[in-house]
This record gives structure tokens, C-alpha cells and sequence, in this order.
């Protein structure tokens, strides 16, 4: 049985959009920045299109899934697959490790710097 | 719409191609106790909002179909950005603190460098649960009293009895829809922060 990725409103159109897969890859973190290696081929996939052509800058997923209007879990599945195809690169954050740890104090202190000069 | 935050551009400004650390801040509090205000005040693009659904395995077996049941949790929240460098990007997330929300914790906020508790003190109970799950979930936080009343009927002692806060966590009043305030609260986080790596680090 192939199960549906996600039930929301729109669960068909998402259902199309991930080719039926609900697996996500969690190493993508909200995050993440994104950036593509190449111009769209013609044929592709339009979600990955439109990933393609946002990330020509450096991109966070969780801004990829805003403007995409799709959750996180289908945005995480669409950059599986374009990264295993070398469509895109990803930078990965610092901080993200496990839950508690706590960034050092060089990094912290690049932070407090931005902050204050807000 | 739009015209409300007519000083933040319409369409999403990219940014810098040197961009490489992206970074998470999490504001949590009750209903309308000011997130999306706290967030669009320090962020250089208009909020952005978006959601993650989790499909579980529920416990039963539907009895009229025959099927596993399966709950659908979906959590909202919006975002906004901070350059805080041309390399470094903060994320600040205003994110809602009901009991549906946890359950995605760990997919969205791992490796958050920490939070806000936002309190409005006619609400208090609303904080009770988000600083319970902090404190869970091992992460760093400082509670920020907004205002609404504009004076305070309670002092920041009393709300610190009220809410068991323990002394070592700072507390900060604060207007969510000015710039200059927010600012203090997100560099009073980062603070604290920088206080306890520092500890750790001195210890062997
Ligand atoms: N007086 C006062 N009003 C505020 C303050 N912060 C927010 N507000 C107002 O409170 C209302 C709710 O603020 P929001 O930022 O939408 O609150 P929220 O937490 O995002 O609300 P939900 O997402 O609906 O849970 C708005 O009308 C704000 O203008 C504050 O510090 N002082
Ligand atoms: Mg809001």
C-alpha cells in the first residue's frame, strides 16, 4: 500500500508532488541554505523548477517551503532528490548538532556583534 | 494587504551569495501575545509563514473501516531574517506554545541556539507549559514580559514567582512592536548564552 506523505487539504496535489513518497531526508535542517549548480532542464518537475530558479542566491529550506506554499516535509523530499542529482548544494548550519549543545563562544560573540549593530 | 509593513519590500530580498551559517531563534508564546510582532520588528523581510504536517500511526483500528487510524498534527508559524553578517543569517521563528506543537520540536528547532518566552501577563498561564518544555527539551531561554498594560502591575520579581522561574534564567521587560526593544531582548538571549559557553568551557 502506498501511503500518502502528508493529509492536509491538499493532499493529492502533495501526493503528486513527492511521487508518493513520505520519507524525508532530516539532515536538511529549516536552515540550511540551498543554492543551485544549474538551470533548469527542460521536463523538470515544476516544484523543482521553481527551487531551482529561487536558489540561484543562497536559499534557507524554510524560506524555499514558504514561498513554495509546502510543508517542510515535502520540501525536504524535493531536495533530496535534487541534491542526489548534484542540482544543488548545501551549506549546512554550524550550530546543528545535537539538541542541547551549546555553540562556542567565538560564534556566540559573531552574533552578539550583529546584534548590536542592528 | 502590505500596506501595514510598508517599510519591508514585497518580494523576498536574497540574500548575500557569501551567506553560509544559517541560525535559529525560537519565540514561543500563548495566542496574541505578540510573536509576529516581535519578529517582524527586528526582521529585514516581511514574515513569511509556513507549516509542517506529521502523519502518526495512530494506536486503533478504525471500526468501521477496518484501517489504523492516523492523526495529523500540522503546526503553523512564521519567520522572519536577520543579516548578521554577509556569512552569518539569523532565523527568528514566532512559534505558537499550544501542546500540538512539541511534538515537532525536535524536526524544526533542533539546534536552535535558544528561545523567547513571550508573557503577557494577563495571561499568564499561557507561559506555564513553554517553559516547561524548554526546560525538557534542554533549551537555553529568557523570558520577555510584553507590556500591553504599557506600566507594570506586576514587578518582574512578582512574575518570576508566579511563573517558579528559576533565578538563573533572565528576565526582560519589553515592547514586541518596537525595533530598539526587541533588539535588547534577542542581545539579553545571546548574553546568557555566551554566559553559560563560557562556563562550560571553562570547565574541563
Ligand atoms: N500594547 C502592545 N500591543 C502589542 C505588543 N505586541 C503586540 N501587540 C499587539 O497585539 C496584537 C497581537 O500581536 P501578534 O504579534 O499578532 O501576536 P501573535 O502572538 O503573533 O498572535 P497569534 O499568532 O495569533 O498567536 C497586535 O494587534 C499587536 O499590535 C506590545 O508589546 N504592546
Ligand atoms: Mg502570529
Amino acid at each position: 500500500m502506498i501511503r500518502k506523505p502528508v493529509d492536509t487539504g491538499a493532499p493529492d496535489r502533495l501526493y503528486t508532488v513527492t511521487g508518493g513518497r513520505s520519507h524525508a531526508d532530516d539532515t536538511f535542517d529549516l536552515v540550511t541554505l540551498v543554492v543551485s549548480e544549474c538551470e533548469p532542464a527542460a521536463g523538470t518537475q515544476s516544484e523543482h523548477v521553481r527551487i531551482l530558479e529561487i536558489c540561484r542566491h543562497p536559499t534557507a529550506l524554510v524560506e524555499i517551503s514558504a514561498e513554495l506554499r509546502l510543508p517542510i516535509t515535502v520540501v525536504r523530499i524535493l531536495l533530496g532528490d535534487l541534491h542526489a542529482t548534484g542540482r544543488i548544494t548545501v551549506r549546512h548550519p554550524r550550530a546543528a548538532g545535537s539538541v542541547a549543545a551549546l555553540p562556542d563562544t567565538a560564534l556566540l560573540q559573531e552574533v552578539l556583534h550583529g546584534l548590536r549593530n542592528l | 494587504m502590505g500596506s501595514a509593513t510598508s517599510e519591508l519590500p514585497a518580494r523576498r530580498t536574497p540574500l548575500a551569495d557569501a551567506a553560509e551559517t544559517g541560525l535559529k531563534i525560537v519565540v514561543v508564546g500563548g495566542f496574541g501575545v505578540g510573536k509576529t510582532t516581535m519578529v517582524r520588528s527586528v526582521s529585514e523581510i516581511r514574515p513569511l509563514n509556513t507549516e509542517e504536517v506529521m502523519t502518526q500511526a495512530g494506536v486503533g483500528i478504525d471500526e468501521t473501516t477496518g484501517v489504523q487510524e492516523k492523526t495529523t498534527t500540522t503546526v503553523a508559524f512564521d519567520f522572519g531574517r536577520i543579516s548578521l553578517t554577509e556569512r552569518m543569517v539569523l532565523y527568528l521563528f514566532g512559534a505558537p506554545g499550544q501542546e500540538r506543537f512539541w511534538f515537532l520540536w525536535d524536526r524544526l528547532f533542533s539546534g536552535t541556539l535558544g528561545a523567547v518566552v513571550l508573557v503577557d501577563t494577563r495571561r499568564m498561564d499561557d507561559s506555564w507549559y513553554a517553559i516547561d518544555r524548554l526546560e525538557h527539551h534542554g533549551t537555553p531561554f529568557v523570558v520577555a514580559v510584553n507590556r500591553f498594560d504599557g506600566g507594570g502591575r506586576h514587578s518582574l520579581d512578582e512574575i518570576r514567582q508566579a511563573l517558579a522561574l528559576p533565578e538563573h534564567v533572565p528576565m526582560i521587560d519589553c515592547d514586541a512592536r518596537v525595533r530598539s526593544s526587541v533588539k535588547h531582548v534577542l542581545i539579553t538571549l545571546v548574553d546568557h548564552l555566551y554566559d553559560m559557553a563560557l562556563a562550560q568551557e571553562r570547565t574541563p
